[in-house]
């Protein structure tokens, strides 16, 4: 039986996740097949970024972008709304984030404070 | 790593007001406890619904009905941002939907009360959703991150709910005589219950150690309690009217008000399934869901048919 489990951007196993158990109640599934789960994205206006906000069900991407105007965007929030079903999103491991991020630690003169430049260099 | 060293290192995040995300690794507690929380939330945001939209065909004017309807489409996205949440905890959608209707789930017992006049909508909003946000404002710094950014979204959108409710029955306070009384009599029956939406006292209450602990809740329920008494014991003022609780005063030395005793076998009663209206709402909720199988199963059919012709057309 393949449960609709969400966990932002994509899924872990069972077997990693917190103590892991889910109810016994919850493997009796009705026989209804559910609606997939859609993340959804919207610009806030005109020049910023489309920004997750949450997630709905939907039967396709019409009725997810129609759901998610009235989900979100009931306070003219949103000028664009983009959405994706959640098991196409691949989400990094937070247990490699040491290995992942590491190799920017020791790279200081990324930053523009690392370079001491005279007093008379205004505004660089 | 060991699961002791796990725990170590999460409580660690906790204590250092790191929001944990549903990726990382978390004591199955706490995953139960925000769970139930969580779903409790939304499905209390759902049947929320039910005593409010009984007054939407009779609101007394085309304005008052087009604010109602709002705030009911409000409460039903509520309930979504909530659902949303929990669902990263790993329980499906419908399987929460089955918990509520089968009992097993709860919802706040607040709405196993009727709404007997319109005065009781304007009493909702400024009373009922005035405690809910003394509990979502606080929520708001909950550790867990999916459920603080959903509560985020809900009290801005709440304090439109408890504006219009207290405004809607500044109206009936200067009305005539009988609106007045009516005003009074919605404030009388809706007192009480309102009080018992913080919950069992502390020195009842099972889960609030903990909650403390992990920062799922950071105030006690009599704290919570007691700034909603000291907050609408001004407010009331305002209207005109009096909270039907004659221990009600001003402790001058605790700088609070105190008030009397809760009926907490009523609270229980009402919890345990026996409220006046508990079978009439589940039996709403169970009803909207039978009769909208047909709506949800031709939708994916209909998903599945287009797919297909897109599908021939590639």
């Amino acid at each position: 039986m393949n449960l609709i489990r969400k966990f932002y951007y994509g899924d872990i196993p069972d077997e990693k996740a917190g103590g892991n158990e889910i109810s016994k109640s919850s493997q009796s599934q009705p026989d209804e097949k559910s609606w997939p789960l859609w993340e959804v994205f919207i610009r806030s206006k005109q020049g910023l970024d489309h920004k997750h906000c949450g997630s709905l069900h939907a039967a396709d991407a019409q009725m997810a972008i129609e759901n998610a105007r009235d989900v979100y965007t009931r306070r003219m929030e949103g000028v664009s709304i983009w959405v994706v079903e959640s098991k196409y999103i691949t989400a990094s491991n937070p247990e490699e984030a040491g290995e992942l991020y590491e190799p920017a630690k020791d790279k200081v003169y990324r930053h523009p404070t690392f370079y001491n430049l005279p007093d008379e260099v205004n505004h660089m | 790593m060991p699961v002791q060293d796990l725990e170590k290192k999460f409580q660690e995040k906790i204590d250092n007001e790191v929001k944990i995300e549903p990726k990382d690794w978390m004591p199955e507690a706490y995953r139960k406890t925000n769970l139930r929380q969580i779903s409790q939330h939304a499905h209390s945001e759902v049947v929320g619904m039910l005593p409010e939209g009984n007054w939407i065909t009779r609101a007394p004017s085309l304005k008052r009905k087009a604010i109602l309807l709002a705030k009911v489409q409000d409460e039903a996205g509520h309930g979504l941002y909530l659902y949303s949440a929990a669902e990263t905890l790993g329980m499906g959608r419908d399987e929460m939907i089955n918990d509520l209707h089968s009992g097993k789930a709860k919802y706040s017992s607040i709405f196993n009360y009727p709404t007997l006049t319109w005065a009781d909508i304007g009493a909702i909003g400024w009373l009922v959703d005035g405690a809910a946000i003394m509990n979502q404002v606080m929520l708001t710094r909950t550790s867990y991150g999916p459920y603080a950014r959903a509560m985020v979204r809900i009290c801005k959108e709440e304090s439109f709910h408890q504006r219009q409710g207290f405004e809607s029955l500044l109206v009936l306070s200067r009305g005539s005589k009988e609106q007045k009384e009516m005003c009074q009599d919605a404030i009388n029956r809706w007192w009480w219950p309102a009080l018992m939406m913080f919950g069992p006292k502390d020195s009842e209450s099972s889960h609030s150690e903990q909650s403390m602990l992990w920062k799922i809740k950071r105030k006690s329920n009599d704290e919570l309690r007691q700034n909603f008494v000291d907050m609408i014991a001004e407010q009331v003022k305002v209207l005109g009217m009096t909270l039907p609780d004659p221990d009600l005063k001003w402790n001058e030395q605790r700088k609070h008000y105190d008030f009397g005793e809760i009926n907490w076998e009523e609270f229980w009663n009402v919890v345990k399934g026996n409220g006046p209206c508990n079978k009439q709402r589940l039996d709403a909720r169970r009803k909207a869901h039978d009769e909208g199988k047909w709506v949800r199963e031709a939708a994916l059919a209909y998903a599945a048919k287009k797919a297909a012709e897109r599908k021939d057309a590639a």
